[in-house]
């Protein structure tokens, strides 16, 4: 018994290590009145990299850096800022790494040309086959 | 040709495996390292964090001598075990300031008063706008700045006792 209360303090403690006391910042958890505004920011915090949770966005992740983000993004959307300008500002600072975002980088070219490849092979796989149905 | 089409699928299963386990045997390195090192300091002005200890402007740290900026939090643990190394870098003769993310004074001035206090000047960074405005992803993290306020060198993570000799000579070399 005093195990399982052991445990299940220990459960309810884990939350509190490592994130700071203060409150999240104002625009962490609330959006901008002016809906449009709204939505760019949310558009653009649901592509950019958290740096704490490595594999959420910050507009999923809960980490204390990550709603500090969100509060900055908002404020500068509000501010009138670009959401492109934003995330270059970024990338400036974290390297491509921080955007969900594919570039027209060199290196992901190959990227950009699968879709195109693999269609031409369809096409080229196709052609074959009706052909060879004509033939018959 | 067609003979030798019909290894093609297992030619590329074996490629992908190869790809897929290489990915998954190489250790993973998870540090996002700031792309400013080499680049000049971005400007910043933050209040004092430390009731003791004066604020932090951007053009304080190009003073014409190497100095260290560490990124620390009294919430931190590694923070505090970074402490001891930074004690024995100040006693050799390293001037040290600090940025104090998302904290609040009563708790920066107990974390200093527990842990010893390094820092020449402590600015307060509530909302982590300098943090991310750095390139810096989490505390603690340290940055050489030198004398022409220009990032030289950025550490991620703790410094530990083995790091004191290398952090001593990019300073110098920061000359």
């Amino acid at each position: 018994m005093r195990l399982l209360i052991a445990t299940l303090m220990l459960l309810l403690s884990a939350p509190v290590f490592g994130q700071s006391a203060l409150p999240p910042a104002p625009y962490a958890d609330r959006q901008i009145e002016d809906a449009a505004q709204e939505r760019k920011a949310r558009a653009l915090m649901e592509t950019i990299r958290c740096l704490t949770c490595q594999s959420q966005s910050i507009a999923d992740s809960n980490a204390s850096m990550a709603g500090d983000m969100r509060s900055q993004i908002r404020e500068r959307i509000m501010a009138g800022e670009q959401p492109e300008h934003i995330r270059a500002w970024l990338i400036e600072r974290y390297g491509d790494w921080v955007s969900y975002e594919p570039t027209a980088a060199p290196i992901l070219w190959p990227l950009w040309a699968a879709p195109i490849l693999l269609l031409a092979l369809g096409g080229w796989l196709l052609r074959g086959r009706i052909k060879r149905r004509m033939e018959r | 040709m067609r003979k030798a089409l019909i290894w093609l699928p297992l030619a590329l299963f074996a490629g992908f495996f190869a790809l897929f386990a290489s990915g998954l045997l190489r250790p993973d390195d998870r540090v996002i390292t700031s792309k400013l090192v080499g680049r000049p300091l971005p400007a910043f002005d933050l209040p004092a964090a430390a009731s003791d200890r004066p604020p932090l402007a951007s053009t304080q740290l190009a003073s014409g001598k190497p100095r260290l900026l560490n990124i620390f939090a009294s919430w931190c643990l590694p923070c505090a075990a970074e402490a001891p190394q930074l004690m024995a870098l100040k006693g050799a003769g390293v001037e040290i300031d600090a940025i104090a993310i998302r904290d609040a004074r009563p708790d920066v001035d107990d974390f200093l008063k527990r842990y010893g206090n390094p820092y020449a000047r402590v600015g307060l960074d509530a909302r982590s706008a300098v943090q991310i405005a750095l390139g810096s992803s989490g505390v603690p993290e340290s940055f050489i700045i030198d004398g022409r306020g220009r990032i030289a060198y950025q550490h991620v993570g703790d410094i530990r006792e083995d790091d004191i000799p290398m952090i001593l000579q990019r300073l110098k070399d920061a000359q």
